[in-house]
């Protein structure tokens, strides 16, 4: 069984992009902004993982796009073969891929455009398209069989 | 420089992200797949700067930032003269050792789309590559005004409707030519040119670190299909990369120093234009029989200009 909130750092999502924070006035604003990505000092971010990460509340991480799905991927570990396919893919990070295993999806981030259904080579896929009430086991034993080649 | 592996996908896996999730780009959008691989190319600092276009409103939407890097900001065309400006910052305060770390490389990047690229930047961009700092501007290219609602840029190909170019009884939406944007970058002398498509990877990956690694102003252009105004469903974005690349309407090659041309990507079975334009609402009306000349014309332009960049590969200028 996957859990969902696998591999987060405790800030992901916490925020809808609208509701944030108490927004300025449009005559408070002042010209200009800067917004820190991280809380402190950001030498050698690239060498940290999500989770190890101290993320401020103005890094997007810790906001949530959730709602803008209808349908949501679901992962099937069995079958994966960790090609990372959905990984290069997917325009927006939600691939969670630890020393070179893909170990599931962030569903906070997902916005559910289908790619990485549609670049998964499996036979049968390991990610499908289900619907965002569905339950992760429900979708999961209503998982295809392998199809045979169709002889020409 | 530390540059990443690209050897294959799980090694090139284990990078960790530095652009974030919950912008608001559109579902199947290929600006972010674009950006999230150059960041990956690399373990460098990077400076980025980008200029307005989908992928500044959406990356930057107060108080939220996606980028894990220094991003600047300022105006719709002048990613190429910030970033240029913090390149000669960096020097500057290298050289008189104020840096908090003096040795630590860093990288500048501009981001741009087609209409701050091919329009509106293209004095500054043009200007920034005269001065031959020491940046790579990358345009991601989805041949219109996406962001604000599919108007018709220098970009937008020859029979594209546009929402100020628009297929009707009279017309067959835009009538001119795409500008050829690698060329006239190449012809500004400048060591690493290329025009590079998100669907090989591991293509587009070498070609941002080689234009990483090159000193001296590079320019990258590479596809970025918008289901939005393409009229696609978003899942087949990186399906109509393909039938970009392998039907030559993108070929993929890069320009060394201006006259050395490579072509990157030689497909095996070259498609005929119409399942490119097929693929797409946008052409939708080109399959009307009155209109048949047009895609003939489209399939010739692509037949000349590939003929003319294999000449170009062969004679080396």
């Amino acid at each position: 069984m996957q859990d969902l909130k696998l591999k987060a750092n405790e800030n992901r999502g916490l925020h809808q992009l609208e509701a944030g924070f108490d927004l300025l006035g449009w005559d408070e604003v002042t010209q200009g902004s800067v917004l820190p990505s991280f809380e402190g000092d950001a030498t050698g971010i690239a060498g940290l993982k999500a989770e190890e990460r101290d993320y401020s509340h103005h890094n997007s991480y810790t906001a949530t796009v959730a709602s803008w799905r209808v349908k949501k991927p679901v992962f099937n570990i069995d079958v994966c073969i960790d090609c990372q396919n959905c990984w290069v893919w997917c325009p927006d990070s939600s691939i969670l891929s630890r020393d070179k295993q893909m170990l599931g999806i962030d569903y906070d981030h997902c916005k559910g455009c289908e790619v990485c259904v549609e670049v998964c080579p499996t036979n049968p896929k390991s990610l499908l398209m289900f619907s965002e009430q569905e339950d992760l086991e429900t979708a999961l034993s209503q998982w295809p069989e392998k199809k045979k080649k169709e002889k020409k | 420089m530390a540059i990443t592996s690209i050897k294959n996908l799980k090694e090139f896996s284990t990078n960790n992200d530095r652009f974030e999730g919950a912008h608001t780009l559109c579902p199947g959008c290929a600006h972010s797949m674009i950006v999230r691989e150059l960041m990956n190319c690399t373990d460098d600092n990077l400076v980025i700067s980008a200029n307005t276009g989908c992928l500044e409103v959406s990356t930057a939407v107060y108080p939220f930032t996606s980028w894990d890097t220094s991003w600047i900001h300022i105006g719709f065309e002048n990613a190429a003269t910030a970033v240029t400006g913090s390149e000669v910052m960096h020097k500057v305060r290298k050289k008189k050792g104020t840096l908090k770390d003096n040795d630590a490389p860093v990288k500048f990047v501009a981001f741009g789309g087609d209409g701050s690229t091919f329009d509106i930047g293209f004095q500054w961009l043009s200007g920034a590559m005269e001065r031959g700092h020491d940046f790579t501007y990358i345009c991601l290219d989805n041949e219109n005004y996406a962001n604000t609602g599919g108007q018709r840029s220098s970009a937008t190909p020859i029979g594209a409707t546009t929402s100020t170019a628009q297929a009707g009884t009279h017309s067959y939406g835009k009538k001119e030519k795409k500008k050829d944007i690698v060329s006239i970058m190449a012809a500004h002398g400048s060591p690493y040119v290329a025009q590079l498509s998100p669907n090989k990877w591991k293509m587009m990956a070498k070609g941002f670190q080689k234009a990483l690694e090159t000193e001296g102003p590079c320019f990258i252009n590479t596809v970025s299909p918008c289901c939005t105004e393409w009229k696609f469903d978003p899942k087949d974005t990186i399906a109509i990369t393909d039938l970009a690349t392998d039907s030559l309407i993108f070929p993929m090659y890069e320009i060394i120093d201006g006259h050395e041309l490579n072509i990157l990507y030689r497909p095996k079975n070259i498609l005929k234009v119409e399942d490119y334009l097929g693929a797409q609402g946008r052409y939708k009306h080109l399959f009307k029989p009155e209109y048949k000349h047009i895609i003939e014309k489209i399939q010739s332009d692509i037949d000349a200009d590939w003929a003319r960049l294999q000449r170009r590969e062969e004679a080396r200028v």
